[in-house]
């Protein structure tokens, strides 16, 4: 790997490194895991003049649950420690579910979550899976902590909202309401592949009733797909056959896929109509058993 | 009574031997082109064509000039002042080392520096600025011969269109007449697409030209050092004697490295130029986009049919993609490989093939990939008609295919297209097949399965194949005869040095040679070192590559301990006192005929040759054998594959996977298991994941491990390996090639079985790769979908 020159710094804290971006002036950039940006590094598509390494700044690479249930992952959390967490096998199944699909186990020990959504690849998994939930960013700057919606992080292809000298310390899953369901499914050519397409599904129920639902669409458009009306479709109602058909198709609507070497357009929105169908019948299939 | 030698113990024929290799590979201890370290040495970097096809206005480089650190930068036009910027390729044609006129494919070579490190050579090249005038491109045969198509090769003078050659074999008469006697004519189109080798090492070289003695030496990533120290000749017109080429540790090949490339041919000017070692090390995009692929034919296949089954005629046309410089590594008078192997095992009573090469804006070459010269296309096509032939009949595919086969007893067997198979148990390697995987239960658990919606598929593929080129007579490289050599020297201890022709990628051969060695002469293996790849030290051989090591170098490796063994007989005699017709041997040793207890080791033998030799005996235990087989050797293999496809998302699962291979006497069954699992894997992503195409801009999907899939263990299907053994009734131990045999055999099995899956939906073909979206849409568009 030959890129182009930069220079390095590893800071020891957060203040540390939110100063260095801010005097790198727009040329600086975040290393997290590096699963993203090292290989852009590596064809040049990337030639920051500043690398800001964030891995030695203590107490970022957790991920917890609060009392009252949200879940917060910290920047230097791996999407490893997400596959084989138990707060997610136990609580949070779109995660747990996602979790083990992204890239392989060798890019899994190192990337990051919130470096994915930092990075806005609209064939990110995590994107996709943090819309459905609803969830928010935590950014960090010189003037202090915002938070922001997944759904408004993202502004399009590899863009996000943060600022020059921001840097995003957390990714939060606001606490449930009800009872949670859901569920990851991700059509991919091999181990390690860019999904063909993916879907995300997140639903609470409270009784019947689904109390709050969310949709979110990978790799069919030029950015991550909050299919809100998919998502609306569901809310109101007990899961039932016919709201299932309508939800699926309104996601498949919500698709903006483009043919190209992974697949047609018109197969990736079908694909994405299946998923929808397949995620939710087994929620129902999952509560059948149970009741 | 000495202990007869138990030749599993010493390693000899047929021992599981650990690779000895691996012993340096698996710490990391692997000497490989990138590894090696010259005083003084520099570092070259290319710069691509990010068009496919264009015309040079012009090249500035004085930014790059300009950049502290670099120490040379050439273009084609400087390259053409020393007669340099297009070279010959192994097929009659020639390629751009650096680009003088234009552009014709996406990632070739227009520029490269020099420089003190591989950073600054890389920022030079950024820094050179090239204007291109676009023109119209073209990416498939289609296109190329179409009206009007723009002329890809204004270079050469006569080339009037896209045309590379017009090539036929067989009979055409006979085979027109077979088919106006046909019941049934049964047709496919088919397309094989383009794949790359793409082995983990891409290629490199460093060159080292020593002004004091006038030698130059080149470390480099090749299968056949022996050919590029004559193309280097010739083309650098350097004395050979000068020249000395080193191969060292190689991190695969699969028929990438056999091609003399751009990279090598500027490092070796450069260093010339500058009289320092220049060290150029392709990355993987490089690799990928610019060096010798597979495959990419286009097939028009018919078959001419009795009512009850009986082949009566073949017919073949296939329109080849060369890309932009006819650069194929093969037997130079075959434009289509061995594509005219197809059918080999079947009893075909004429056949006629029509060929054509296109010239498109792609990257060159197309033998390379585990193919053993285009037979992997051949096979492919060969089962792939063989059961849309037995769809069209009505008739079961296994009963098809036993009802056309070359009988056991029907050998030596003349093909339609004039090889000569030499043996062969087709009939009875389908059956090991058949039986393993059980073939009349998944039949009706198919049909069971149909009435739940499930759609289940079994896919047969049998073939023979010729691997293991030459012999001289029929096969050479731009005239240089495809024969090749061993070189052993025993010495006084009984221990030996064993050198060949051929160059080991990863197939194991320092473990194997010392096999061979050890049964012919009962030295144990651990006793003999191997080595390859110096054309200094090494005899003249033509390199590894379509599974000719074992029946070529290795029949070598064999004759050549046989005249030592001759020699070591006269010692015995010597040392027994007696005359050489009383001497019998064993292995490892010779003994008294009359007397079995007297007798000496081949280590005594060894010892004498240096120490106590009869009178008027040259001293010393050395000989070198030059082999040239009498025929090809020919493996059989039978490939079945079941499988389960999804009609709602086109994904299928490789249920099963049963490989019969028929390689004669296994050297090391280990070794060859492995090069089957390969095999099968390849076959594998070929059929399901594994592509490079080109979008209409002349655009490589496919430039980087994202785009250009190898599969994993996940997705990998586990294989059941079963064997057959008939013997080659030629190869000195009876060994037959199997480097490429699964590559070869397998994709058929997995494509058979996806459409024999949904064929009763009126499905008739999918192109590979058989991605999830493929199948689905043909499933959509059937008749009954
Ligand atoms: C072979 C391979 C396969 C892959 N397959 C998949 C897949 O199937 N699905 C998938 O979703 N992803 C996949 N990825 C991408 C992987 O998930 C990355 O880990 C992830 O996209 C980025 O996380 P990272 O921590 O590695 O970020 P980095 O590479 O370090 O950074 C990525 C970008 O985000 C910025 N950034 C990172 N962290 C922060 C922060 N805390 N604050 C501000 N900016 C930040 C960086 O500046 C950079 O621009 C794959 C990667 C590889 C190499």
């Amino acid at each position: 790997m030959y890129p182009s020159r930069f220079r390095y710094e590893a800071p020891r804290s957060l203040d540390q490194a939110i100063d260095l971006l801010r005097t790198g002036g727009g040329e600086a950039k975040v290393l997290a895991g590096g699963q993203s940006l090292v290989p852009l590094l590596k064809l040049r598509f990337a030639a920051p003049e500043l690398l800001v390494d964030i891995n030695n700044i203590p107490g970022l690479d957790y991920h917890r649950v609060d009392p009252d249930g949200t879940i917060r992952i910290g920047a230097l959390c791996r999407h490893a420690d997400l596959e084989r967490s138990t707060v997610l096998s136990s609580g949070q199944p779109t995660m747990a579910a996602a979790a083990p699909l992204i890239a392989d186990p060798i890019v899994r020990n190192r990337g990051t979550l919130v470096g994915s959504l930092c990075h806005a690849d609209p064939q990110g998994d995590w994107a996709s899976v943090m819309t459905a939930l609803g969830g928010h960013v935590v950014a960090q700057g010189a003037d202090g902590r915002r938070s922001i919606p997944v759904a408004q992080f993202v502004t399009g292809p590899f863009q996000n909202v943060l600022a020059i000298d921001e840097i995003a310390v957390e990714a939060v899953v606001p606490a449930p309401k009800g009872t949670v369901a859901g569920g990851y499914l991700k059509l991919e050519r091999r181990v390690g592949d860019f999904a063909t397409a993916g879907v995300a599904v997140a639903i609470e129920t409270s009784g019947e009733l689904i109390t709050r639902a969310g949709i979110g669409l990978t790799g069919v458009g030029g950015a991550t797909i909050d299919a809100v009306d998919a998502a609306k479709a569901l809310v109101g109602r007990p899961l039932s056959a016919e709201s299932i058909g309508q939800a699926a198709d309104l996601a498949a609507q919500a698709a903006r896929p483009r043919t190209d070497h992974r697949g047609s357009a018109e197969y990736k929105r079908h694909i994405v109509h299946t998923f929808v169908v397949r995620i939710l019948s087994r929620i129902t299939e999952s509560a059948e058993r149970a009741a | 009574m000495t202990q007869a030698l138990d030749e599993i113990k010493i390693g000899g024929l047929g021992a599981s031997r650990k690779r000895v290799e691996d012993n340096r590979f698996v710490r990391g201890k692997g000497n490989y082109v990138d590894d090696i370290v010259l005083p003084g040495m520099l570092h070259m970097e290319i710069l691509r064509s990010p068009m496919a096809h264009a015309r040079i206005r012009s090249i500035d480089t004085s930014k790059a000039w300009a950049i502290p650190g670099v120490r040379l930068v050439l273009t084609g036009e400087m390259m053409a002042t020393r007669n340099l910027a297009w070279m010959p390729t192994l097929s009659y044609d020639t390629q751009a080392v650096l680009a003088t006129d234009k552009v014709r494919f996406q990632g070739q070579e227009v520029a490269c520096v020099v420089a003190d490190d591989p950073y600054i050579a890389k920022d030079a090249c950024e820094a050179i600025v090239v204007d291109y005038e676009p023109l119209p491109v073209i990416v498939n045969p289609r296109q190329a011969m179409a009206e009007g198509a723009p002329l890809i090769r204004d270079d050469k003078e006569n080339q009037h269109d896209n045309v590379v050659y017009d090539w036929e074999v067989g009979d055409r008469a006979g085979t027109d007449r077979a088919f106006e006697q046909a019941d049934l004519v049964s047709k496919l189109e088919l397309h094989y697409p383009r794949s790359h080798p793409s082995p983990l090492e891409c290629c490199g070289s460093i060159a080292d030209y020593d002004r004091s003695t006038s030698k130059l030496t080149v470390y480099m990533t090749t299968q056949a050092p022996h050919i590029v120290r004559a193309a280097v000749a010739l083309v650098a017109e350097l004395p050979e004697h000068m020249i000395r080429i080193i191969s060292p540790d190689l991190g695969g090949g699969f028929g990438n490295k056999v091609p003399v490339y751009p990279g090598y041919v500027i490092s070796i000017l450069a260093s010339i130029l500058l009289e320092q070692p220049v060290k150029w090390i392709e990355d993987k995009t490089g690799n990928l986009i610019s060096t010798g692929f597979g495959r990419d034919v286009y097939l028009r296949g018919e078959l001419a049919l009795r009512k009850d089954g009986k082949i009566l005629g073949v017919r073949m046309h296939t329109d080849a993609d060369h890309g932009a410089f006819f650069s194929d590594a093969q037997p130079s008078k075959f434009k289509i490989g061995l594509m005219h192997s197809a059918f080999a095992c079947y009893d075909v009573p004429t056949a006629h093939l029509t060929a054509r090469g296109m010239y498109t804006n792609k990257a060159p070459g197309g033998v390379a990939y585990r193919c053993s010269f285009r037979v992997t296309e051949a096979m492919f096509f060969q089962e792939r008609m063989v059961q849309a032939a037995a769809d069209d009949l009505g008739m079961d595919q296994a009963e098809f295919r036993r009802l056309n086969f070359v009988r056991d007893d029907d050998f030596p067997h003349r093909t339609p297209f004039g090889f000569l198979t030499d043996s062969g148990q087709y009939g009875k390697c389908l059956d090991v097949g058949l039986e393993a995987v059980g073939y009349q239960d998944f039949l009706r658990q198919k049909e069971e399965a149909k009435k739940e919606g499930r759609l289940l598929g079994i896919g047969i593929s049998v073939m023979t194949e010729p691997l293991g080129a030459g012999n001289s007579r029929e096969y050479d490289i731009l005239g240089i005869k495809m024969f090749d050599s061993a070189e052993l020297r025993v010495h006084m201890t009984g221990k030996a040095i064993l050198r060949t022709g051929a160059k080991s990628q990863g197939q194991g051969h320092e473990t194997t040679w010392a096999q061979i060695v050890s049964h012919e002469l009962g030295i144990p293996a651990e006793d003999i070192v191997v080595e390859e790849g110096d054309t200094d030290t090494a005899p003249f051989g033509m390199g590894t590559y379509a599974s000719r090591s074992t029946p070529v170098a290795g029949a070598a490796v064999a004759m050549v301990s046989r005249k030592i063994r001759a020699k070591a007989r006269k010692l015995a005699a010597h040392l027994l006192e007696v005359s050489e017709e009383d001497v019998e041997w064993e292995l490892g040793r010779f003994y008294l005929r009359s007397a079995p207890d007297r007798g000496v080791t081949i280590q005594e033998c060894a010892m004498a040759a240096y120490s106590n030799m009869p009178d008027g005996m040259e001293p010393g235990l050395e000989n070198v054998s030059y082999y040239d087989p009498p025929n090809l050797t020919w493996p059989f293999g039978c490939y079945i594959a079941t499988v389960e496809v999804d009609p709602e998302t086109g994904v299928w699962d490789v249920l099963n996977m049963v490989a019969v291979d028929d390689c004669g006497v296994r050297i090391n069954p280990m070794i060859v298991e492995g090069q089957i699992h390969g095999g099968l894997t390849e076959g594998f992503a070929k059929s399901s994941m594994q592509w490079i195409t080109f979008d209409e801009e002349g655009n490589c999907i496919g430039s980087n491990f994202m785009d250009y899939l190898i599969p994993t263990a996940w997705e990998t299907p586990r294989f059941e390996l079963l064997e057959t053994c008939v013997p080659s009734p030629h190869h000195p131990i009876g060994a037959k090639g199997v480097g490429e045999s699964a590559t070869v055999g397998s994709p058929a099995a997995y494509v058979n079985a996806v459409i024999d899956a949904v064929a009763h939906l009126g499905v008739r073909n999918i192109d590979m790769p058989l991605l999830p979206d493929r199948v689905w849409s043909a499933i959509q568009s059937a008749p009954s979908g």
